[in-house]
């Protein structure tokens, strides 16, 4: 019994009472038992966040393996905390950009720019700011963390959701509007329905960045200011200074499992259930599934407890919540008659806002920098973007051949993109201990080998993207290729690399961003009291952060988040757009 | 219009409108339109593509403000969508992530029913259109037909007065469309529905004869109201009836009436460069061709049997119609489409003969073919950028218009091996004489 509901997909036999109820009870003790277990864990969690830091000291972290389940529930926690602030961000800012044309014209630039900057950058700057917000309690430096994987999720979670709301179908807003929905019901009814498939995707993808992130977090020294939070990335750090490759494993292992069962009990139950939300009309090849979701589906007593909960939801969106901001909300159309003047209004006072913000910053950099250290920045910047490109480019010849082999045989792609997929999320920066071990061990050229660990994350990216590309790739295609003899080298050129190219530039998009990310915590690293320093960077703003050098910091972020605009606009953006010209089918 | 104002439900008087190119040039879709929905009638709005049929009914609905002229309902002004006006889409406009009885319930929404009556009266109005049994069922796992049927439903669970419908057949194949029409039909005579007015666009005039009682025809450029055709005969009616088929070729040779005459009108002005070519391809052209030519048609049909024969609306069958009229391959000319000699011959000729022949009547009767050949036959590399021609073109249409009549003459000059064409550069270029 237990065996044939976790094979498959079992159709409920309601016509077999006693085996129905059976099967219904073992299914509302599972999900009760997980539900109390989430409950107990969170919030024994979040009590350990709030309490107060005793005198000064900060909990040692421990290596000892048995600690491990508790850090890493509370990483977790992290996680969890930083996805309800983005998706809450999200809400408000996607929503405020739509519905107003100046809102757009600031919050979007705004956005694109806030995206190109390192997240580690912004941990350097704010984990000051909300020490001293909480001073003397744990949830000063917790929410700094917590901020710095909002940061990894947000922006990109936003810009779905404003894509979103700004193709909304013609007719769905039209329906919309002739049953005059009220701007709440619309939200719910029409706006977030619609915008969830392509939320969930960012989402997921923002949640593999995010693990990274929460990891590097957690130990933070800037200045003179030493946070080290319970978690497994502070596990590492204490295993790095203690030169200790077993607790690292330890870790590493921990990691997985808590990657598994996370995407086991919230990511799995979310895309299948997320699935009903596609705006196609034609029913799905594949539908997700999840175990747990069919779990909460069957299980009788948990549908009777989470009816009221469920009916409460939908009552509250039903309400219509009349807000006096209304007419303004439930326009679709944007109103038409913004005057001239007031645009014109509005935008000098775009332009007066930018122009005192250089000005205060060319004064406060003016003072404390000088046209040698921006020749500097800009010279480790240069060694960075070699790195990335060279890396690219080597992951594009090892993965993309892999990637094609792998897609066409669908029996092996379904084994191996669950795989690549984990791999994406796994923080690699607990793998780095490991790849420096080996480097100190045999005194190898720290500036070649630290560099592939930049892209050890992120090149699982343009792996499962090829492969899924190469799984889309119609089959009408292959076996016009095939039977036309279509020989090797044109096989790649005209048949298959075009078809897969979409793919591999939004996977390589990816990789690439997530390499300028981690080149912060990749490019200088360190083994107990040895220290490595690849140069570049990523290592200046290392080296600057540890020193609490803020004008430097600011300074090495600035330059990072031009190239990283630079790369976007002129390779990605131009590639893409290529890309969707050029290989649409339609 | 002499429309006894007391009992016009919706009037629309004066409905003028104007949309804005994203160029920023402004675009006239309806100029002037006089329209009066009568209580207890099914008005239908007939007209091509491009009549700006679609949009007069979302300004009937409030959907849309109109640039010029006023809306009113039950006697006080439009200003948006009301209490009482349901609309019914081509598209369904389903919500996918709800069930049938939710959809169904959301046009409810608005009223602030407690939840258990909202669904009692979704479920009255699921019974009545014939859903029962889909209720939790997704809008995906339905045919077109059920997935229109749910939008009756969600339209008519706010027992609207006035009833808007853009086309609600169209993306139906026939049979079921004609299922769905019967159904609703019965509905409408035996008064079982709320609602006092329908007014339903189309561009398929069967369909209208059959549901109206009163046909407006619209023209294009910018749309107005070309004509007004009341349909008295009772209901249930019978496609093959003689008063039926009076009233079907009355509007077909109003419609072909038209499109003679802004044919030679066109041609007359500018040397027949300011003439839009119909959106056809050579395909259908020689198809419709083959058709007329064998039986049962032998030359010459009349185009409601043409267009029923080949299951064609009228948005498919005139453009292919004038086309022809225009190359003198056939004659539009009342009711009926007639090959002309040269018709006759191309129907039978093999490929080579059939593309010299189009090729000699396309630089006899479209001027702008003969005016490309002339230019790239001047230039020293017999090489010309398509844009060149555009802004021409431009001089005399419409952005549009100029955008697809010069298409339709490249697609119909390569055909001819005139001229060829390179869609990367953007380059004309003259096919050298063998």
């Amino acid at each position: 019994m237990v065996a044939r509901v976790q094979g498959s997909y079992v159709k409920p036999l309601a016509h077999v009472a006693p085996r129905a109820l059976r099967t219904a009870l073992w299914r509302d003790l599972v999900v009760l038992v997980l539900f109390v277990t989430v409950l107990v864990l969170a919030g024994s969690a979040a009590r350990q966040m709030v309490s107060p830091l005793t005198a000064a000291a900060q909990p040692e972290i421990s290596l000892s393996p048995s600690v491990l389940p508790g850090y890493a529930l509370r990483t977790t926690m992290r996680m969890l905390a930083a996805l309800l602030a983005s998706l809450l961000f999200t809400f408000v800012y996607a929503t405020i950009a739509a519905k107003s044309r100046r809102a757009e014209m600031v919050l979007i630039p705004l956005l694109d720019v806030l995206q190109s900057v390192p997240v580690l950058g912004y941990l350097s700057f704010t984990v000051v700011f909300f020490v001293s917000l909480f001073p003397a309690r744990a949830l000063g430096p917790e929410l700094a963390a917590i901020f710095a994987i909002f940061t990894s999720q947000a922006w990109n979670m936003a810009f779905s959701f404003f894509q979103s709301l700004r193709t909304v179908p013609q007719d769905l807003d039209e329906a919309s509007r002739s049953f005059r929905f009220s701007a709440w019901q619309r939200f719910w009814r029409l706006e977030v329905p619609f915008a969830m498939p392509g939320l969930l995707w960012n989402t997921m993808m923002s949640m593999s960045g995010g693990w990274f992130f929460v990891v590097a977090s957690e130990a933070i020294s800037v200045g003179t200011l030493q946070i080290a939070l319970p978690g497994v990335g502070s596990y590492v750090a204490r295993a790095i200074a203690e030169r200790d490759l077993a607790a690292v494993g330890w870790a590493i292992l921990a990691m997985t499992i808590t990657i598994l069962i996370y995407d086991q009990l919230l990511f799995r139950p979310l895309v299948a259930w997320g699935d009903k939300f596609r705006y196609e009309q034609t029913a799905a090849q594949t539908v997700p599934r999840s175990l747990l979701l069919d779990l909460i589906r069957r299980g009788t007593l948990v549908r009777a407890a989470g009816r009221p909960i469920g009916l409460a939801l939908h009552t509250a969106a039903r309400a219509r919540l009349a807000l006096p901001l209304q007419s303004w909300l439930s326009g679709a159309a944007r109103a038409v008659s913004e005057s001239r003047a007031a645009d014109v209004a509005w935008f000098a006072g775009i332009i007066l806002g930018l122009a005192y913000v250089t000005w205060t910053l060319a004064q406060y950099a003016g003072a404390a920098l000088s046209l040698a250290d921006l020749s500097e920045a800009a010279r480790d910047g240069a060694v960075t973007l070699l790195r990335v490109v060279v890396l690219i480019v080597i992951a594009t010849l090892i993965w993309v051949p892999i990637g094609v082999a792998v897609g066409l045989r669908p029996r092996v792609a379904e084994k191996v993109q669950p795989l690549a997929q984990f791999l994406a999320a796994f923080p690699a920066n607990l793998l780095f201990p490991v790849a420096v071990f080996l480097i100190v061990r045999f005194d190898l050229a720290p500036t070649i080998w630290l560099s592939p660990l930049m892209i050890l994350g992120t090149q699982w990216y343009i792996l499962f993207n090829v492969i899924a590309g190469a799984t889309a790739f119609p089959s009408d295609f292959r076996e016009a290729a095939a039977s036309f003899r279509i020989p090797g080298w044109h096989w790649w050129r005209d048949v298959m690399l075009p078809g897969i190219f979409p793919y591999y530039v939004t996977g390589a998009i990816t990789a690439s961003g997530g390499a300028w990310n981690a080149s912060i915590v990749s490019e200088a690293v360190s083994w107990g009291s040895t220290r490595l320093s690849g140069g570049g960077l990523g290592a200046y703003i290392a080296q600057m952060t540890e020193a609490g050098d803020y004008p430097r910091i600011a300074l090495g972020i600035a330059v990072m988040s031009v190239l990283v605009v630079a790369m976007n606009r002129l390779i990605w953006r131009p590639l893409y757009a290529y890309a969707e010209r050029r290989t649409r089918l339609d | 219009m002499l429309a006894p104002l007391h009992n016009a439900v919706v009037d629309l008087a004066g409905i003028s409108m104007v949309f804005k190119r994203p160029s920023g040039e402004p675009l006239p879709v309806l100029e002037n339109v006089d329209l009066a929905l009568r209580d207890g009638e099914i008005l239908g709005l007939l007209g091509r593509s491009g009549s700006g049929k679609s949009t007069l009914l979302r300004i009937a609905g409030g959907l849309i403000k109109p640039t010029g002229g006023s809306v009113t309902y039950r006697g006080a002004p439009l200003t948006g969508p009301a209490e009482g006006i349901a609309v019914v889409f081509q598209t369904f406009a389903l919500f996918p992530w709800l069930t049938v009885l939710q959809n169904v319930v959301a046009g409810l929404d608005a009223l602030r029913l407690p939840l258990a009556l909202a669904e009692q009266r979704a479920q009255a109005a699921i019974d009545l259109i014939g859903l029962d049994g889909f209720q939790s069922a997704y809008p995906r796992e339905l045919s077109g037909g059920m997935r229109q049927r749910v939008g009756f439903a969600r339209a008519l669970v706010t027992e609207p007065t006035v009833l808007l419908m853009d086309e609600p057949f169209s993306a139906l194949d026939v049979l079921t469309a004609e299922t769905l029409r019967t159904d609703f039909l019965d509905l409408w005579i035996e008064r079982k529905l709320p609602t006092r007015s329908v007014l339903i666009v189309t561009h398929n005039v069967e369909e209208a004869v059959l549901m109206c009682d009163r046909v407006l025809l619209l023209a294009s450029n910018p749309g107005h109201i070309a004509a007004e055709i009341p349909i008295a005969l009772p209901h249930p009616r019978n496609r093959l009836d003689a008063e039926f088929r009076a009233i079907v070729d009355e509007i077909y040779s109003v419609l072909t009436a038209r499109a003679v005459a802004s044919l030679g009108a066109a041609k007359a002005a500018h040397g027949g460069l300011a003439q839009a070519l119909p959106a056809a391809t050579v395909n259908q052209m020689n198809g419709l061709i083959e058709k007329l030519s064998a039986p049962p048609f032998g030359g010459a049909a009349e185009l409601h049997a043409l267009a029923s024969a080949l299951s064609f609306e009228v948005d498919d069958l005139f453009p292919v119609a004038e086309a022809l009229h225009m190359l003198e391959f056939a004659e539009l000319k009342g009711t009926t489409l007639k090959l002309s000699a040269a018709g006759r011959i191309l129907a039978d000729a093999d490929i080579d003969h059939r593309k010299r022949l189009f090729k000699e009547h396309l630089l006899r009767f479209v001027p702008l073919t003969a005016h490309i050949c002339r230019v790239l036959g001047e230039r020293a590399d017999h090489r010309a950028p398509r844009v060149r021609f555009e802004i021409e073109l431009e001089d005399h249409l419409t952005r549009h218009d100029a955008m697809q009549t010069l298409r339709v003459a490249t697609a119909w000059g390569r055909y001819a091996e005139l001229f060829a064409y390179d869609d990367k550069t953007g380059m004309l270029s003259a096919v050298p004489a063998e």
